[in-house]
Order: structure tokens, then sequence, then C-alpha cells
């Protein structure tokens, strides 16, 4: 008499509703995530544009909206309306899902930083790995776009780009290391209360030689200036993406910014005590900021970080290719396998700050 | 059928068809992206096996560094594709006997004997905060220590002997010293001298006072 209910509830042993909950309350949080982040993305255009601006003695965008504010939403209005030209003898297939290989590990990235407290989308024990993981798989975004292009400019883009993200994956892994010899867990969450006990605890201490390390390594991951050897304009047109216009472009954009701004966060949570309030430790003011919230901290921190990125591009001139490979494999390699003995020693021996 | 088992399945067959694509699509390249496609399928595979570990290190350094290599030179390649698949019809039959052969052995090979289904029972479905890395860590450098230590030697000779190949001694021509490019600044290339603007401006008297002292 059940037999007719079970069957339209449970199809096959599967509890549809239960399964549906499920994928609504995640796909709710994807957009959580997602949504900010794009317009971050879209206000970080604006921000680069403004400061680079403030620094080279102009004024930046400031014709759409009061003071230029509104300039993003016209730039992604232009885009949408742009026609995708696919170039003669390009290979269609490959010469369109390149930006959505390029966004995509940028976006799913974001599902193992935590912005508070167990405030995350998935709290996975190896998200350390899984964001390497996922920085290592954007190349084939580059290297496809640089292929399926059938340009010169692109493919030479492409190599360039490709050779760049997996020298300096190594060092930035290595630099890792060091967090994860530091925090004991993988997990991005319990990195962040390793560190819980004020600025004296946090990892930038002990691991210097790591955080510039990593830092310079994530600029030259996201192939931003002075590493865009990429694009170099003067050489190589814009690289891998020359042959793309319109809304695939932007979505190369997109990636671009969005990878800066995670690198940012990164950095904040690996280095500086992620959430945790810098006051900890010290009575009055912890008391006094105790209403800010975690995520506050963390996006301040995150901020500080994105602007040195913004700061570094209207600073120095384009690096020279070799030097680039250089500074990867003979300078930040043999920096990171000498500073990780020292920090293991130095856990090991139990010292401060690791009593 | 649970939630797993559809997983499971959508994902090997996605590594069946991956695994078909790169033996018979024509383009090299595609073919390597397929290869990409396995081997990210694979890694979907053990993360329902709990190895997260090994899952994420699949894609870190398969997909990540050796493929990406891979495809640079496949990119760089000409291949002539129809002299490549010349004969492809002819030798079908000696391929699908070899593939049956191996599939044979394969399936026996889990089925009966040491490494079958009974002797490896499933294994029951760990705590949530069981860390599978620091449970691979510590069976590494105790247990397997010096195997896995072999192994680490074996590929630094690898890479020795690799760049020994490469190596073409030392060379003779010109070339950039950069530690001398980085030490180049300001106070080393550049001289400034204090001109002053009314002497130079009338030669004739300078001269003259040259010539008095």
């Amino acid at each position: 008499m059940n037999g007719s209910e079970m069957i339209s509830n449970d199809v096959m042993g599967i509890d549809l509703w239960l399964w549906a909950e499920t994928l609504f309350w995640i796909v709710l949080k994807i957009v959580a995530i997602l949504l900010p982040v794009i317009l971050a993305v879209a206000y970080t255009t604006y921000a680069e544009r403004k400061f680079i601006g403030y620094m080279q003695l102009r004024l930046g965008p400031n014709r759409v909206g009061p003071k230029g504010w509104l300039q993003p939403i016209a730039d992604t209005v232009k885009l949408i309306m742009k026609e995708i030209i696919v170039p003669r003898g390009a290979n269609k297939t490959l010469f369109v899902i390149a930006p959505v290989l390029f966004i995509g590990p940028a976006f799913a990235a974001w599902a193992v930083v935590p912005f508070d407290a167990g405030m995350v989308l998935a709290d996975v024990n190896a998200g350390l790995l899984y964001i390497l993981a996922m920085t290592s798989i954007a190349v084939y975004g580059v290297i496809i776009a640089g292929w399926a292009s059938n340009s010169k400019y692109a493919f030479l883009g492409a190599m360039r780009s490709a050779a760049q993200i997996v020298s300096y994956e190594l060092a930035m892994g290595f630099a890792l290391v060091g967090v994860l010899m530091c925090a004991q867990s993988m997990n991005l969450g319990e990195i962040v209360m390793a560190q819980a006990g004020g600025i004296s605890n946090w990892f930038w201490i002990p691991l210097f030689p790591l955080l510039v390390v990593y830092w310079i390594s994530g600029v030259a991951e996201t192939n931003r200036a002075p590493f865009d050897m990429a694009e170099g304009e003067s050489e190589i047109v814009a690289g891998f993406h020359v042959e793309y216009g319109g809304m695939a472009f932007s979505l190369f954009f997109l990636a671009e910014y969005a990878n800066m701004i995670l690198i940012s966060f990164l950095t904040a949570i690996m280095f500086f005590g992620g959430w945790l309030s810098p006051f900890e430790g010290i009575e009055w003011l912890d008391n006094l900021t105790a209403w800010v919230p975690g995520t506050i901290w963390l996006l301040m921190k995150a901020f500080v970080f994105l602007f040195g990125l913004l700061w570094i591009r209207a600073t120095f001139p384009r690096f020279r290719y070799d030097q680039v490979m250089r500074l990867g494999w003979k300078i930040f390699i043999p920096v990171t396998l000498v500073w990780l003995p020292v920090v293991a020693i130095w856990i090991k021996a139990g010292v401060w700050p690791f009593n | 059928m649970s939630f797993q088992v559809i997983v499971f399945y959508s994902f090997a067959a996605w590594l069946i068809f991956a695994a078909l694509m790169v033996i018979s699509s024509k383009n090299s390249v595609k073919a390597a992206l397929f290869l990409v496609l396995t081997f990210a399928s694979a890694s979907a595979i053990w993360l329902l096996l709990e190895a997260e570990f090994l899952a994420i290190s699949l894609i870190v350094v398969y997909v990540g560094a050796v493929m990406v290599l891979l495809l640079f030179v496949v990119m760089m390649l000409d291949v002539d594709y129809a002299a490549l698949r010349q004969g492809f019809v002819k030798k079908l039959p000696i391929a699908i006997v070899i593939a049956a052969a191996f599939f044979a052995v394969l399936y026996s090979f889990i089925t009966s004997g040491e490494f079958s289904a009974e002797n490896y029972a499933a294994p029951a479905a760990k705590a949530a905060d069981y860390s599978n890395i620091k449970a691979l860590g510590r069976v590494l450098y105790t247990e397997y220590f010096i195997a896995f230590e072999i192994a680490a030697v074996i590929l630094l000779v690898a890479i020795v002997a690799a760049i020994s190949l490469s190596f073409r001694g030392r060379r003779n021509r010109k070339a950039q010293v950069v530690s001398k490019q980085l030490e180049a600044n300001k106070r080393n290339r550049l001289k400034i001298l204090k001109v002053d603007p009314v002497e130079s401006a009338q030669p004739e008297v300078a001269e003259q006072e040259e010539a008095k002292s």
C-alpha cells in the first residue's frame, strides 16, 4: 500500500528530496561566494585604473557615473555587446573551451577559502593541495587558448606563460610546505586557527622568506606585471588572448582578477592569521574591537595585498624573460630549500614561537 | 543504487570514453587533452575511495606538470597524421587480440587469486576527521623509509643524467653575466658633473683661464 509512495519519493533507493535540498544549499552557498567575487573583480579593475592613475598623476576613469563609479558596469555592457570572432584556421571547439577552462579553476579554488570560523563551502582536509591543484589546472586555459587561436603571437604567449606558471608553481609549492609544517594541517581553517594569539603568532615571522617567495610567485602565477611575459604588449601584442574579443576576452580578464584576489586572500590566510583579529592578546584593544566580525579583518588584510599587487604594477618595469626564469629557478627554489630545514629544526627545538 | 555508485559509474564511463578518444582522435593535441581528462576522471574515482591526497597529487603532478610539458612537445611537432594512421585497419585485428588478452589477464587477476575482491574487502568508511595525508606520511617515513629514499635517489640520478646529457661543455661565446647586470646601478654607471653654466656659456674665457694656469 505504501509501495507506490515509496517509489515516487525513493527512485532506486535515493531520497530525491534530500538530494534536492542539499543541492539547493550548495548552489546557494556557491552563489553567495561567487557574486561578491565577481563584483569585487569588477571593482578591482576600477580600483586598479584609479590607483595607477593617481600614482601617475592622472585622474583615472571619471566620466561614467559619479567619480567614474559606474565605469566597470559600462565596460561589462560594452564587452557583452561585442561580437566574438573565431579566427580562420582556429580550432573552434578548443577556442571556445579555453576561456572556460581558465575561469573554472579560478572560481573553483574559492571553495576551500574560509571567510570566518566555519564559514567555508568545502571544509576539506587537503585544502592547501586543492588550491595548488586548481592553480595548476589553470595553465590549460592559457595553453589551449594560445594553440587554438592559430596565431604566432598567441602561441608564443601561451608557451611563455605555461613555462612561467610551471616554474613558479614549484617555488609556491615549497613555500606552502613551510606553512603546512608550522600548522601541521592542510586544512585552511586549521591553518588560521594555528596562528591564534596575536600578530607575533602569525606565520609571517618564522616563514618570512617563504612569505616573500609565495607573494612574488603569486604575482608571477597570475601573470601580472612585472611578470606579464605572457602579454608583453611590446613584443607579442597581447599574448595568448590576442585573438579573443568580447565576452571570451573578458572571461580571461575576469579570471586574472579573480586569481589576484584569491592570492591576496591566501596570503592573508596562510601568513597573516586569516580572519583573526590583529589585537588578540592586547586586552583593551581586543575588547574595543570585539564587535568587528572576522570576515572584515580578513577583507582588510586581503585588501592590503591586493593594493600591493596594483602598486607593483604601477612601479616596476617588465622583467626580461631569462631573468624571470632565473629568479624562479635559481633564487626562489634554493631559498625555500634552505628555509624548510631551518623551520624544521626551529619547530623541533621548540623555541619561540613554536613552544 | 547509492549516490556513490552513480558517481562512480559516471566517472568510470568518462574515463573509458576519454581513454578511447586518446587513441582514436585524429589530432594529437586533442589526444593529449583527452589524456588530461582521463587523469581527471581517475582522480575523481580515487576521491570516492577517500584517497584525497593521491587524487589531488595526481592532478598536481600529472595534470599540472607532466601533461603541460607533454602538450608543449606535441604542439611543437608537425606530425603527418595521414602517414601515422596508415595500416590502422590492417593491424586492428592483432591489436584487438592483444587488448583482449590483456583484459583477460587483468580480469582474472582481480577476480581470483591473491588480489581478488574476496581477499581485499571494501575498507570501512573513515571518520570525518581522518587525515589521509598524515597516515601516508607516517607510513612513508617509517615503514617504507628505505624504499622512499631509494626512489628519491633514483629520481635525483635521472635529473643529473638529463642535465649531463644536455650539457654541451663550457661556453666560449659571449654571454650575459646576470650578476654583473644586476649590480649595475646609478653609482657605477652615472657620473654627475657640476658644470658652471656661466663659464661653459663662454668657451673662450674658459680656454684663456686654462692657458693661464
